[in-house]
């Protein structure tokens, strides 16, 4: 196991308006770390800054080591790959070429993706079982499969470490079932490290090694998901009451998070 | 592929039939059999003349202002994510129009109004560019620049309006006028060979960006974590459509409406994909153009203005194509 995403005592917020101080985590190959939090927690600001897209307001990243600060666009690009929440709209380019769009740190400044690219592209849309969409425009996709084509297109870039914007948000209940399962191989079957956000505290304890909660302008954890999603925890986070249980299931018994809805 | 392959076919055709139809319209007709003759010298005489000293800059000069403008305004609309951008976004043909306006009220000559021109438009955009870089701190880039874009090229407008009416009324203000709408009347080869230079190697920067520009079509903090320096690419861009606007402006004056419509029509043909939107829009472009060109020579008495003609014959295509596009679901 290498760490690949380190984050020592940091603060982050815009400007000089700090949303969140004193977040310490790391992150190791093979591993899913979960952050959850409520809206406004400063769940997106961390991710900017773990991105590099705004600057630190104080403390450090370091990517595989080196110093996030350090390291140019493409350097970043070369250690961590980034997926956006599948957005509608945007330009009608076909899925495969969406893929190939994250050959760009792997291209000179004026080449356009090649024929080995294409391929890389075709194997990352096989390897999550949608090669049948290359032709499509992205723009008639449903967000599911739009989503696997994002995190097609961070594959190919070819980082060992992935960051992704809650990846199930706005799917319906089967695809949410099958990006968590794509996760979670990429990290059991690749070896990738992957940091990922969601609203679901479920979602974390189907498949994070770790989690973390991101709220008040603190972080909680990171620690085992079964030890840090708790009712009182989620009720100071959420405002909401939820039972945390275990239940059987063919796979064996798992933990499981269900929100309360208080009677009208 | 079946779909670049037709998009290709119709941008090169409408090309080669703008281009016959130009040679052979106008005081001394050059029919297509007369073309080959001229071409390979067997032909020298009247035809001959006309060919190279009249009709085949007129030409050269309409293909080069309609192909630098639409690949100049399908880079703008892709890397700026607005379909309502220009190439004149910026201010590049407000700054170019102040400085014609200002060689013509101070009663220069032809060169030195195009060069006026040329400089403005450069100098309106590095001001824009210089501006919009002091101001940005946390804010969107993107928005900045445009809105400086925006806000400079108001001023400018301003100048030349108070230079029209400064102007003499009777000699220098039909000339502003008429440079205003844009027009290849008065183009002579060495206009064009003066303006070739850096419109061409505009075009090239763009051509050779087209993939990479692509990826500023998906938002500034997608293309950076995809690993794209999108200030210096940005930079590079706005500085080869500026430089193809710049010279083909002051070649042509203030040709509007290619810019901002020919690019939806090469979308409609052949998709987003800035690396086959760009050279399809210069084709289409430089068709476009040059049918307008010659419809302004031969339809009144006296030559239309460009600008009049793009619109009047431009709006109605555009809607056409929009109607037809959403009919058939494609757009």
């Amino acid at each position: 196991m290498t760490t690949l995403l380190a984050a020592q005592g940091l603060s982050v917020g815009h400007g000089r308006r700090v949303v969140a101080a004193g977040i310490s985590f790391t992150l190791e190959t093979g591993q899913v770390l979960s952050l959850l939090g409520p809206n406004g927690g400063g769940k997106t600001t961390l991710l900017r800054t773990l991105l590099g897209l705004i600057p630190a307001l104080a403390g450090e990243v370091r990517l595989d080591a080196a110093p996030l600060a350090s390291l140019s666009r493409r350097e970043v690009a070369h250690r961590l790959a980034y997926v956006p929440q599948a957005a509608p709209g945007g330009f009608a380019y076909a899925a495969r070429e969406v893929v190939a769009m994250g050959r760009a740190a792997r291209l000179p400044l004026l080449a356009a993706p090649g024929a080995r690219d294409l391929a890389l592209a075709e194997a990352a849309l096989d390897r999550l079982g949608i090669s049948h969409l290359a032709d499509r425009p992205v723009t008639e996709l449903s967000g599911g499969e739009r989503q696997l084509v994002l995190i097609a297109r961070a594959l190919v870039q070819d980082a060992r470490c992935l960051v992704l914007d809650e990846p199930t948000a706005s799917l319906d209940f089967g695809n949410q079932a099958l990006v968590l399962r794509e996760v979670r191989a990429l990290a059991v079957r690749d070896g990738l490290a992957v940091l990922m956000t969601t609203h679901h505290p479920d979602h974390a304890l189907l498949v994070a090694d770790a989690a973390m909660l991101l709220h008040g302008g603190a972080m909680t954890g990171p620690m085992p998901p079964a030890d840090l999603i708790t009712p009182a925890r989620l009720r100071a986070a959420y405002g909401v009451d939820a039972v945390v249980g275990a239940l059987a299931t063919p796979q064996g018994e798992r933990l499981v998070c269900a929100p309360l809805v208080a009677p009208p | 592929m079946r779909r670049g392959a037709l998009a290709w076919g119709v941008g090169v055709a409408a090309l080669v039939v703008a281009v016959l139809g130009a040679l052979a319209v106008g005081r001394f007709p050059i029919a297509p059999g007369q073309l080959w003759a001229i071409l390979t010298g067997t032909e020298t005489g009247t035809p001959a003349i006309v060919f190279w000293n009249i009709r085949a800059p007129r030409v050269g000069a309409a293909i080069l202002v309609g192909a630098s403008l639409a690949a100049a305004g399908a880079a703008f609309q892709g890397m700026f994510r607005n379909p309502l951008a220009s190439p004149d976004l910026l201010g590049v043909s407000a700054g170019a129009s102040l400085g014609a306006v200002l060689g013509i009220f101070l009663g220069l000559p032809v060169a030195a109004v195009q060069g006026l021109a040329f400089a403005g438009g450069i100098a309106a955009v590095a001001a824009v560019a210089a501006l919009s870089s002091a101001v940005r701190g946390q804010g969107d880039p993107v928005l900045v620049l445009i809105l400086a874009g925006i806000a400079l090229g108001a001023l400018m407008g301003a100048a030349i309006s108070l230079l029209k009416i400064l102007a003499d009324p009777y000699n220098q203000l039909p000339a502003i006028t008429f440079w205003l709408l844009g027009t290849l009347s008065a183009a002579t080869r060495e206009d064009i060979l003066a303006a070739a230079p850096a419109a061409l190697l505009g075009l090239v920067v763009l051509l050779l960006l087209r993939w990479r520009l692509n990826l500023l079509t998906l938002g500034e903090d997608e293309a950076r974590a995809l690993g794209v320096n999108t200030t210096a690419l940005r930079a590079f861009a706005v500085a080869g459509a500026t430089l193809a606007t710049a010279a083909v402006t002051a070649l042509a004056g203030a040709v509007g409406w290619i810019g901002l419509v020919v690019p939806h029509m090469a979308r409609m043909l052949g998709g987003p994909d800035l690396r086959r939107l760009i050279p399809l829009s210069a084709l289409l472009g430089a068709a476009f153009l040059l049918a307008v060109d010659t419809l302004a020579r031969v339809a009144g008495r006296t030559e239309l203005p460009l600008g009049i003609l793009t619109a009047v014959l431009g709006t109605p295509l555009f809607l056409w194509l929009l109607v037809r596009a959403r009919r058939g679901g494609a757009a």
